[in-house]
């Protein structure tokens, strides 16, 4: 038993949240916003895309304990780079990837030379991942993809889901351009059609997407507990020096019993994301995943809904004011309260699991 | 990071378990999971079992009868202990007077009482809260006045745990009425066959005899039986307040419950009640590592818990009370028979764990002060 980050996982969190502090701070994010290539080529510098990657891809072979502490320092500066998507994509890469597909796409992952998206959820589908209508068939040498993916981040290539005779399977394809938008939360997404689009496919299906999905599951958890650490810590400093009525605000006990709670609520978050990334690197089976990466989204999605509306709540006006990060935590927590599913959804499967 | 036990750990966990699985008397098993009410007799054979056994206190030093177990194999035995579904090791003496004499005692304190507490000779309680002093204990008011070699000790405890079941009170007392009040404040240990003291039941709404009023009425108490200096009661109150936190979540104990209510609300299908289950089988979960987190902090700084753990508390009873609750929905509505019956005054009584030992009000205004710095 042991919860401290190990030495490398520790320097590297620490010189990342320097970087963050330096040149993403809530004001310079407001500039990234409109796109900044140097942020993706310091990352890969410091070499977080080649963290979780196999060393014959030139990675450190890293698993997801020990991608929690970058991820919570990305909560915490609320960075909106599509990090988590090429992480999943190339994930994907990895697992059911030919050794020629993954030659080709994995070293330029880890260089920072290329981005992956995934590019699975369509119309309806909500948070059921095998609700794909998409279909592939095989025309000649190569398969082409039809159908629609919705809110697909951006990468250079995709890794595409698609329905065969067979069920689902994953296929990569060639980026389809097309309008971007800005999602609640800052992130950039995009409709996609495919329309006869040439692919070439991966050896894999449902299993792997379920893998996958559960492993972001539990990087979004440490990227949360960054955001609620960040929420918190703003708060009770807010608390202690916005004076009404002659006093600081946190001298009143219905305010500060109220932080207290979002201290707890943040620290329960924690344990459970813990417990989401070590299962992720150390389940014996899919059950025992599946079960403790839901346990600690019906946690987070809870605490994330908690930490996020009591802090608005509690810096009155101005936790509305678009000007303060306060109300962009608000966003982020927002969505990454219902990314890969919601609490009903989890509850639904830490029932059935 | 690693959240699992070693492999040592876990054979010390296994073997702990055996034990107490094996030399737990059924009776008594039985006794705690109908919730059937407890006698002095069914607290102290547990206590006494343990005692043989080399167990009912691990975390004493070794030369009173302690383990030496670290920190870990103490919170794995004292959580193998709750799961383990045996009565309650009442805290009063073996925790709690025990950690003030450890402390601050004499030696001929320490040997006068020490032993007998071990075995369960001596049954102790906790003479703390007065009618006007709850949360504000400092306010207490119970007078404690020097008379040659004794002190005459005037006025009322209330909320006293098991007082009728005890051989002796240990009690903060008012020695003096001067500018700050904690600072007049004292420590004594009173013999409860001390003439003078007057026990009266106060029934809770479980219909439960479990706490008293104890009235004192002229009540000499011998000055050797002060603990630490006149005047230092409070001192003494604030180290017992921090001492020994470590198991305050209940978790063995809630895990046991959780269990019953899986087994017991079987029949109900409805996916509402589902949910509420797993959001508590989830904050027990995440519980579990919580404490476990603040136990790695502890052997790693060799400090002792910061105030932040009395979130253990809060949450550890909300979570007790949470499944009370869920029992009590599972149950036929028209059930009258007697485990039944029991249920629903259990869900009664569990209404006290968020008011006692520190209200979980007071807890937040601990972590608001101490952690939070408000």
């Amino acid at each position: 038993m042991n919860f401290d980050y190990n030495e490398e996982q520790q320097l590297l969190a620490d010189s990342l949240r320097r970087y963050l502090q330096a040149q993403y701070s809530f004001e310079q994010r407001k500039k990234v916003l409109d796109g900044s290539p140097e942020i993706w080529g310091k990352f890969a510098e410091m070499g977080l895309m080649a963290l979780p990657l196999s060393p014959d891809h030139g990675g450190f072979g890293g698993g997801a304990v020990d991608l929690m502490a970058i991820m919570e320092a990305f909560g915490e500066a609320l960075v909106v780079e599509p990090y988590l998507a090429t992480l999943m994509a190339s994930r994907l890469v990895a697992r059911a990837g030919s050794a020629e597909q993954k030659g080709a796409l994995l070293p330029a992952v880890a260089e920072g030379r290329m981005k992956l998206a995934f590019a699975h959820t369509e119309r309806g589908a909500r948070y059921d991942l095998a609700a794909v209508k998409c279909s592939a068939k095989k025309s000649g040498d190569h398969w082409v993809i039809d159908g629609e993916k919705k809110a697909v981040p951006v990468g250079d290539r995709l890794v595409v889901s698609a329905r065969t005779s067979k069920g689902v399977a994953l296929f990569l394809t060639d980026d389809v351009k097309g309008p971007t938008r800005r999602a609640l939360d800052g992130f950039i997404e995009r409709d996609i059609v495919f329309s006869g689009t040439k692919a070439e496919a991966l050896e894999g299906g449902l299993a792997e997407i379920e893998e996958t999905v559960d492993f972001a599951t539990a990087l979004i958890c440490a990227e949360a507990v960054g955001a609620m650490k960040f929420s918190c810590d703003t708060t009770l400093e807010y608390l202690k020096t916005r004076k009404q009525f002659g006093v600081p605000i946190g001298t009143f006990q219905a305010l500060q019993h109220r932080v207290v709670d979002l201290y707890i609520a943040t620290e329960q978050a924690r344990s459970m994301a813990c417990l989401a990334c070590s299962k992720i690197d150390s389940s014996e089976t899919s059950k025992e995943r599946a079960r403790a990466i839901s346990a600690a989204k019906i946690k987070i999605a809870d605490a994330s809904r908690h930490v996020s509306q009591e802090a608005v709540q509690l810096h009155g006006g101005m936790g509305m004011s678009e000007e303060l990060k306060i109300s962009h935590s608000f966003r982020r927590l927002t969505v990454l309260a219902r990314q890969f599913g919601d609490a009903d959804h989890h509850l639904a499967r830490f029932a059935s699991v | 990071m690693d959240l699992n036990y070693s492999a040592e750990e876990l054979a010390f966990r296994d073997e702990a378990r055996a034990w107490l699985a094996k030399n737990l008397p059924r009776e008594l098993k039985q006794k705690v999971e109908n919730y059937e009410h407890l006698s002095k007799e069914d607290l102290l054979r547990w206590h006494r079992i343990l005692a043989d056994k080399g167990w009912v206190a691990p975390a004493w030093p070794k030369e009173w009868g302690g383990t030496g177990w670290n920190v870990v194999q103490r919170y794995i035995f004292e959580e193998e202990l709750g799961y383990s579904g045996g009565p309650p090791l009442i805290p009063f003496g073996l925790t709690m007077c025990a950690a003030v004499l450890l402390q601050f005692g004499t030696d001929a304190q320490k040997k006068k009482y020490l032993p007998r507490i071990y075995r369960g000779e001596d049954f102790w309680c906790q003479g703390y809260s007065e009618p006007g002093s709850g949360s504000d204990l400092a306010s207490l008011k119970t007078k404690a006045v020097r008379q040659g070699d004794h002190y005459v000790v005037n006025g009322q405890k209330i909320w006293t745990t098991l007082a009728h079941y005890a051989d002796w009170i240990f009690c903060l007392v008012r020695t003096d009425s001067g500018e700050k009040r904690q600072d007049g404040i004292s420590f004594l240990l009173i013999d409860m066959k001390t003439p003078g003291i007057t026990i009266r039941p106060l029934i809770l709404m479980d219909g439960a005899h479990e706490v008293n009023e104890v009235f004192f009425d002229d009540v000499k108490v011998p000055v050797e039986n002060r603990v630490h200096d006149e005047g230092k009661g409070w001192t003494v109150a604030k180290y017992l307040l921090g001492y020994e936190r470590m198991n305050t979540g209940r978790i063995g104990g809630s895990k046991r419950e959780l269990e019953k209510v899986k087994e017991f609300s079987k029949g109900v299908a409805d996916p509402r009640f589902r949910d509420r289950l797993s959001r508590l089988e989830v904050e027990l979960m995440a519980l579990e590592i919580t404490n476990l987190r603040f136990l790695d902090r502890m052997r790693r700084t060799g400090q002792p818990p910061g105030a932040d753990v009395s979130m253990l508390k809060i949450k550890g009873t909300e979570i007790q009370q949470g499944l009370t609750e869920l029992a009590f929905d599972a149950m036929d509505p028209t059930a009258s028979d007697e485990f039944s019956v029991a249920l629903r005054k259990r869900y009664l009584s569990m209404r006290k764990t968020t008011i006692y030992a520190g209200s979980n009000e007071i807890q937040r205004n601990i972590i608001s002060k101490m952690t939070l710095g408000l």
